[in-house]
């Protein structure tokens, strides 16, 4: 019991107990934490993946907002049930720019990871409104008043911005851009269509709320949903890559 | 502490820690022997982990464990044996004609099965789970088909989607009459009048009603209106729907035009089983 007893010096001075914990606290984070930013076979490179539009972004602040987060996961994990329910299991790099990621573990509803493009607008727009509608077993509440907000985009510049001194790779151009490339997304025929479409390639482009006249939240939420992992093309996903 | 003398507490027989307030002293109660137990063989056991699974970083790579077993690997292995299992069959979906699956008696049961399963993942949201449907979604049960309802319809119709983001989509453009300015108002009345006309015998149609019909919408729903497959066009002499059919809703429909959207599910399922749905669906009471 000699050497328990020295732990009362430690014990009787706070400042030294300080240095002990931030000590031990220091070697856990060493180990655990900095060998992800310099281990190759820890970091995955996945093609496709780009930062999100401004409207998505603007739609992602809406699930966040109305905490979506709370009964869906985006992590498809890598277990035979879930691939073969929702899809090929999630990849770190799908949620490499998302700030905060919304992974979750609470499935009061399914996974999300993989919803886009699953099903059609109008269904989204059918059940976000009223979800007991299109699946009467449903638990999930309505979002009527989604489709009546307008959608507060004036500053999403700002957003883009936020993210792009985090660390997401938005060029200046995008972060200028970011209010007409949000109303380019929503109309094929804009004038800013081919401009937006060259700052984001792979981006759907259509009235994602069925109401051309005006921007809501509806819009921006279901052009989020349509969009979430579909960036990565699986056929020509190279999985031996990445596992390691 | 250790300086101090012990001194047994007189009641509970315990040491006390010496510490005292106001004549109140700490008892040193030990801890209990089954806790001191458990953690002594969690901290053994933490050691006997870190051999066998991946734990320590190194300079250039980690140390991946004695079983070097990741999820991912042990998920492929896992994938690989059912595939494995189900290989035989599997291959004879993929390769088989659809109607030869549906013929054989093993194939089908395994085909129907795998479909079942499939369609309440993926097409139960918006086709209902007994797959009765929804306004705007079709009822599968029934023989009523928009785009056909042979195997081979089926299995295309899954395959590609309807107005989907695939090349080769089924696809239809009704006009939006009253938006795109093609007719007026009041001739969009006559014509759903006519329209209406077709399906219900004590509705009156005006013979201009006829005209508008013959000259706007035959080309697609028929001279008869009993509608056309190839262009997905739905028969309006019938009682079934796919969208409400009171008078403003039918007008809504000829003045702004629907366009519903069923998404492509090639690539998002694989052969063996857009194969099995499409059994499954031909299966639930309409199948050609």
């Amino acid at each position: 019991m000699k050497l328990l007893n020295k732990h009362a010096v430690f014990e009787k001075n706070s400042i030294l107990l300080l240095v002990g914990i931030l000590i031990m606290v220091s070697i856990g984070g060493l180990v655990e934490i900095v060998p992800l930013f310099y281990l190759e076979n820890t970091i995955e490179k996945v093609e496709g993946v780009r930062p999100y539009t401004p409207l998505e972004l603007a739609g992602r602040n809406i699930y966040v907002r109305e905490g979506c987060y709370t009964c869906h996961s985006q992590m498809i994990r890598s277990t035979r049930d879930e691939v073969e329910r929702y899809g090929h299991y999630s990849l770190a790099a799908e949620s490499m720019y998302d700030h905060p990621f919304l992974w979750g573990s609470k499935r009061n509803g399914p996974d999300l990871a993989r919803v886009g493009n699953k099903y059609s607008d109008d269904w989204h727009r059918e059940h976000l409104k009223a979800p007991s509608s299109v699946v009467p077993e449903t638990i999930m509440p309505g979002y009527p008043f989604l489709a009546e907000t307008k959608l507060s985009y004036e500053n999403i510049g700002l957003d883009i911005k936020t993210n792009q001194i985090i660390g997401v790779p938005y060029t200046d151009e995008q972060v200028e851009n970011a209010v007409e490339d949000l109303k380019a997304q929503l109309d094929e025929n804009s004038d800013g269509y081919d401009a937006f479409m060259e700052r984001y390639p792979s981006a759907q482009v259509r009235d994602f709320d069925g109401n051309p006249r005006e921007i809501t939240e509806l819009d921006a939420l279901i052009a989020y949903l349509q969009m979430l992992g579909t960036l990565v093309d699986f056929s020509i996903y190279d999985e031996s890559e990445n596992n390691r | 502490m250790s300086d101090l003398k012990k001194e047994i507490d007189d009641v509970s027989g315990v040491d006390t820690t010496g510490h005292e307030w106001d004549g109140i002293k700490e008892l040193n109660t030990p801890m209990p022997r089954w806790w001191v137990y458990t953690f002594i063989v969690c901290c053994i056991w933490a050691f006997v982990y870190q051999f066998f699974y991946p734990s320590w970083p190194l300079i250039s790579d980690y140390y991946k464990g004695y079983f070097a077993e990741t999820n991912r690997d042990r998920l492929n292995d896992e994938l690989g044996n059912v595939a494995q299992q189900r290989s035989v069959t599997l291959d004879k979906i993929r390769t088989m004609d659809l109607e030869d699956i549906r013929r054989d008696n093993a194939l089908n049961t395994f085909a129907l099965a795998g479909g079942k399963a499939a369609f309440g993942d993926n097409c139960a949201p918006c086709h209902g789970t007994g797959a009765a449907g929804f306004t705007g979604y079709p009822n599968l049960n029934d023989d009523d088909w928009l785009w056909g309802g042979t195997l081979e319809d089926i299995y295309t119709t899954i395959s590609y989607g309807i107005r989907s983001t695939h090349e080769e989509t089924r696809v239809n453009d009704m006009p939006a009459f009253l938006k795109d300015e093609l007719l007026t108002k009041a001739e969009i009345e006559d014509v759903v009048t006519y329209a209406q006309s077709l399906s219900d015998r004590s509705i009156k149609a005006t013979e201009s009603g006829r005209v508008l019909f013959a000259d706007n919408c035959a080309l697609c729903h028929g001279e008869d209106g009993k509608g056309l497959r190839e262009f997905g066009a739905p028969n309006l002499t019938d009682a079934i729907t796919l969208y409400v059919t009171d008078r403003d809703s039918m007008i809504d429909i000829v003045s702004n035009s629907r366009k519903g959207v069923m998404p492509t599910w090639s690539g998002r399922l694989d052969e063996a089983t857009i194969k099995s749905l499409a059994i499954y669906i031909h299966s639930l009471g309409g199948g050609e």
